[in-house]
């Protein structure tokens, strides 16, 4: 035990550490460096155009895996989030079609209750019934997927047939942000904040960490659990309304294969897959870096052809280097526990 | 004890039996009907014909099968569309088997991939079936109809985008897929003519792929724009790729500053046209294709034609077509639009 | 005394029965079950659909089944050792590039078969080595290689879609027997299956496994080699989807880059469904194989009726819910009836 008073550098020098060592600095660092070389090879990557694309490009995968952070930590996957996705962009192109002069505002909550509410059919068969998340999800990816077929067909809504405003929130920008961004971030934030500060929040790290643990000590598990899915599912639908603002048509393929995705950014966000760490300011630089390494890899002029098989060594390097830092971590606690 | 083993037994003896006598009937049905000959039931009066088109959720196809609709109900045929969700090379290869099993006398197919369908389409044809193929060609079949002559798909394109630009500069193209056929065809076309072609002295610094894919076509343009800051002008034979990059370039700085050409869908594109972003696309009715695939394929399935080069029939609104070599046959003309025309079209869509 | 003779006589009249009992005790009731289930399914469809029953059913059915039947049974053995192998269809995707530009190359079919089970054999080992030596998690590593092995499958052929394999070999895997309509590959499928078998139910390795499935400390208690038995594993499941690859190449006769895209999770979903828990531990090869022909005879049934793909993926979507929500459910009940005759017995005893 230390009992000397530490002096003000030693304790400047151990925040800095502790910066240091949180589990974003890594994928943070990662992007830095991406963005700096991709901008020595081609500075044109750097131009106003190319920066704001950057961001929108990262908008709606950031909140994707916000939603996918919180049930991963919690032990969860949610591998049905582009079904919701493509049901929700569907709903949106549908209202607007049916209802033109519809307020922009509602359709923003009608999608977010249409992912909420399929979140919730998540949810209850994870938290309530108690059946694994993998093998739930996969089978609702199945069945949102379909539903969203037998609903659209090989009808497609198009971006004329939405009113301009609602197009131009992927385009318009306040002190340079995106508006879809913007709304991106408040999310992050919220939930970030949410949980790392909130008692109902940090439950979910307890939870993934050792459910029976977390029940033994009185943490309403289903509940936390029910919840998560909705939030994912919510995010999932307010991700598909900033689909149907940004990209050109909505139909039965919308979000189709962006599960992968969304996972594969959150792990190399350092999320730990088998939950109880990770944040999600962490899981939306993952999803920032990886959408930001195919911009990068255009902009430098690889092959197109390797592009995807570069992506893949991304994501690998991502985990190792996630693996390795933990492995540290706990030898140095060992260590510490020893030394005592 | 004993009498929780009696019982164990029991159920064991009863669930054996139950398989063993499940299996018996299953084999005997099997062995039963493999005897008899794959009559095909149902109606021999009415002709029926299959469309499989390269994916069912699509809107191109859906425009497409409604003139086979119109067509097959005009002649009096059955109509039947089957497919896959995705276009993968693979995924027509069971609906073909199912068309193969049910004794389909007519299959009108948009082949995923040349070859990969080709072994499933030979047994239909072995069992006396018609095979033709549409949109995009395969090897083995009796006819094809192939919407505009690719060498006007690609020259109208070519000349629109001259009208824009001149015959210089930077030019780059966003294709759908890698291995479509119509689409390299179409492509090939153009890269011929810009070769030989003495007007025409674009650079073509790109070529990417949207895989039909309306995000990842979408990031194929911002690549292009990223890659290529010089580039005057984009050609996107794809009516996915066209909306994209047409939306991508609408949304940011370029627009305006860089031409957009290609093959387009009216209700889709008018977005564009309206706002300054395009000026003009080309396409045809995809409609048509159907109805004149339904009339080619009763023809063959009555024996008005065989295939071969030179032969004529009517098909209904259309009029009369020649088959031409390799029995291929051509549409009709490539459709322009722009501002001035865009507006009566309306009537291509789903 | 007397007691003891009374049981020997006992023990002796079970002892001709006990090993039916024995054997009872051992199957799995579940994959019973869904053996009955495929009966089921096959009687309904022979009954109700025509054309069912006939030996070219048995014809495409198999054919479409084999790759999922290949995969599923590695795929059978990795998730009982609680871990995933998401990568399956791009290692297949990575066969077939490997495949296809040999052979447009020009060079000899087995040479190009060679390299494809070569790259299987490396993809996997790659696999096993993140898993087993650097410890990543499974799941997470193989989101990875899923996209750098159909990233490297687009470096190694491109935009080619290779057609035109030798007529030998096609016409072996295409090949069917005439008599009844099985595929000439088959013989060497159910080697496959008898091997998985062996290894999962008969041998110390599988005896390891379903320890590893259950908890890695148990198995390394029982001396069980958990680096060794991981990387194996994956290394067979690599060895496997170039199998499955070079399978999939002649019986399509079309080689690309995005060959078998999207099959993991249908293969996943058919293990699943099999009976092995996503926790580890539990499952049978049986099972599974039972399981994937299930799916097959039902899908083949929906298309044979020409039912849409969209009611089939709505279909595959409940039943995998259910084959978890179901035993689940069924748990409870029994708990509930228990406890509750728990309740009477301790009540009369009063």
């Amino acid at each position: 035990m230390n009992s000397k008073p530490a002096s003000s550098l030693e304790r400047v020098k151990e925040s800095v550490m502790r910066i240091l060592r949180t589990r974003e600095i890594p994928v943070a660092t990662a992007f830095v460096v991406l963005v700096a070389v991709t901008a020595f090879v081609n500075p044109r990557f750097l131009a106003p155009q190319s920066v704001k694309d950057l961001m929108l490009n990262a908008t709606i995968i950031a909140i994707l895996a916000a939603g996918q952070s919180i049930v991963i930590i919690s032990r969860n996957v949610d591998l049905s989030v582009g079904s919701m996705l493509g049901i929700s962009g569907f709903a949106v192109g549908t209202l607007f079609v049916a209802f033109p002069e519809i307020p922009i505002p509602l359709v923003f909550v009608s999608g977010i209750v249409i992912g909420a509410v399929l979140g919730a059919a998540n949810g209850f068969l994870v938290a309530i019934i108690k059946v694994p998340s993998l093998v739930i999800t996969l089978g609702t990816l199945y069945v949102f997927r379909g539903i969203n077929n037998a609903w659209a067909g090989g009808t497609e809504y198009f971006s004329g047939q939405r009113p301009k405003e609602f197009g131009d929130l992927s385009v318009e920008t306040i002190y340079g942000l995106p508006i879809i961004t913007i709304m991106a971030l408040v999310v992050i934030v919220s939930m970030g904040i949410f949980l790392s500060r909130a008692r109902s929040g940090r439950d979910y790290y307890a939870i993934g960490s050792d459910p029976a643990a977390a029940e033994l000590f009185g943490i309403p598990v289903a509940k936390r659990v029910f919840f998560a899915f909705v939030l994912s599912g919510a995010l999932a639908g307010l991700a598909g309304v900033l689909w149907a603002s940004r990209f050109s048509s909505v139909g039965a393929r919308t979000g189709l294969g962006v599960e992968l995705d969304v996972v594969a950014a959150v792990v190399v966000g350092g999320v730990a897959i088998f939950g109880g760490s990770g944040t999600v300011i962490g899981a939306s630089i993952g999803a920032l870096l990886l959408t930001t390494i195919t911009s990068s890899l255009t902009a430098v002029q690889v092959d197109k052809f390797w592009q995807q098989a570069v992506v893949g060594v991304l994501i690998i390097s991502a985990i190792v280097i996630d693996r390795v830092s933990a492995l540290r971590a706990a030898r140095k606690r060992k260590g510490e526990r020893s030394n005592v | 004890m004993s009498r929780a083993s009696r019982q164990r037994k029991l159920s064991f003896k009863r669930a054996f039996s139950v398989i063993a006598l499940s299996a018996a009937v299953s084999l005997t049905l099997g062995a039963c009907a493999s005897g008899t000959p794959e009559a095909p039931e149902g109606s021999a009066d009415a002709l029926s014909i299959t469309y499989i088109p390269k994916n069912l959720n699509n809107p191109y196809t859906t425009v497409q099968l409604k003139g086979g609709k119109e067509g097959a109900a005009e002649l009096g045929m059955t109509y039947l569309e089957v497919g896959a969700l995705d276009a993968a090379a693979d995924s027509q290869v069971p609906f073909i088997q199912t068309e193969v099993q049910n004794g389909t006398k007519i299959i009108v197919i948009a082949a995923n991939d040349p070859t990969a369908v080709c072994p499933a389409l030979e047994e239909a044809r072995a069992g006396g079936a018609k095979v033709i193929t549409f949109d995009s060609d395969a090897e083995c079949r009796d006819l094809f109809i192939n919407q505009v002559d690719e060498k006007e798909v690609a020259l109208g394109q070519l000349r629109q985008l001259f009208d824009q630009i001149g015959g210089k500069g930077e030019i780059a193209i966003l294709s759908a897929t890698a291995n479509a056929p119509n689409q390299n065809s179409w492509i090939k076309a153009m890269r011929e003519e810009i070769a030989s072609n003495p007007d025409y002295e674009w650079d073509v610094v790109a070529e990417v792929y949207g895989d039909d894919d309306d995000a990842k076509s979408f990031q194929e343009a911002q690549g292009l724009m990223q890659a290529h800051p010089n580039l005057k002008g984009i050609i996107s034979p794809t009516t996915v790729g066209i909306a994209a990059t047409a939306r991508y370039l609408s949304t940011s700085e370029y627009k305006g500053k860089v031409a957009l050409v290609g093959l387009g869908l009216p209700p889709q594109m008018k977005e564009f046209i309206k706002d300054g972003t395009v000026t003009a696309f080309a396409l045809w009715d995809p409609s048509d294709v159907g109805y004149l695939a339904a009339h080619a394929g009763k023809a063959l399935a009555d024996g008005t034609i065989t295939g071969a080069a030179g032969e004529t029939f009517t098909a209904g609104r259309l009029g009369s077509y020649t088959i031409g070599e390799n029995g291929r046959i051509i549409v009709g003309p490539l459709l322009e639009f722009n501002a001035e025309n865009i507006d009566q079209y309306d009537y291509i869509t789903f | 005394m007397s007691n003891s003779k009374v049981e020997v006589v006992n023990e002796n009249k079970l002892d001709k029965g006990s090993f039916f009992a024995k054997a009872w005790e051992r199957v799995n009731k579940r994959d019973l079950f869904l053996l009955l289930a495929l009966f089921g399914v096959i009687i309904l469809n022979s009954i109700s659909i025509p054309n069912f029953s006939s030996i070219t059913t048995v014809g495409f059915l198999l054919m479409d089944v084999i790759p999922i039947l290949l995969l599923a049974l590695t795929t059978a053995l990795i998730i009982i050792s609680a871990e995933i192998d998401l990568s399956i269809a791009s290692i297949v995707g990575l066969s077939a590039a490997t495949i296809g530009s040999i052979i447009q190359r020009g060079d000899d079919m087995l040479i190009a078969a060679g390299a494809a089970l070569l790259v299987g054999l490396i993809a996997g080992a790659f696999n096993g080595f993140l898993v087993a030596y650097v410890g990543l998690p499974s799941l997470a590593a193989t989101i990875g290689t899923l996209a750098l092995y159909r990233g490297l499958a687009l470096v190694v052929i491109g935009d080619a879609s290779v057609g035109n394999f030798p007529e030998e070999w096609t016409s072996f895997v295409q090949g069917r027997s005439e008599l009844t309509g099985i595929p000439f590959v088959i013989p060497v499928v159910i080697v496959m299956i008898v091997w998985a078998i062996i290894v999962l139910h008969a041998s110390p390795l599988g005896r390891g496994l379903y320890a590893l499935g259950y908890s890695k400390e148990a198995a390394k208690f029982v001396g069980v080699n958990v680096e060794w038995t991981k990387f194996v594993l994956f290394v067979a499941s690599g060895l496997m989807a170039s199998i499955a690859g070079l399978y999939w190449v002649l019986r399509y006769g079309s080689a690309r880059s995005d060959s078998a895209a999207g099959l993991e999770l249908t293969v996943i979903a058919a293990v699943l469904l099999g009976g092995v828990s996503i926790f580890g531990g539990r499952g049978t090869i049986p099972g599974v194989v039972v399981s994937v022909m299930l799916i097959a005879v039902v899908t083949y049934g929906f298309r044979l009726q020409r039912i849409s793909d969209v009611i089939l993926v709505i279909i595959t979507g409940l039943l995998l819910i259910a084959s978890v929500v179901g035993p689940n459910i069924y748990q409870k009940i029994r708990e509930k009836l228990d406890s509750s005759s728990r309740n009477k017995k301790a009540s009369s005893v009063q």
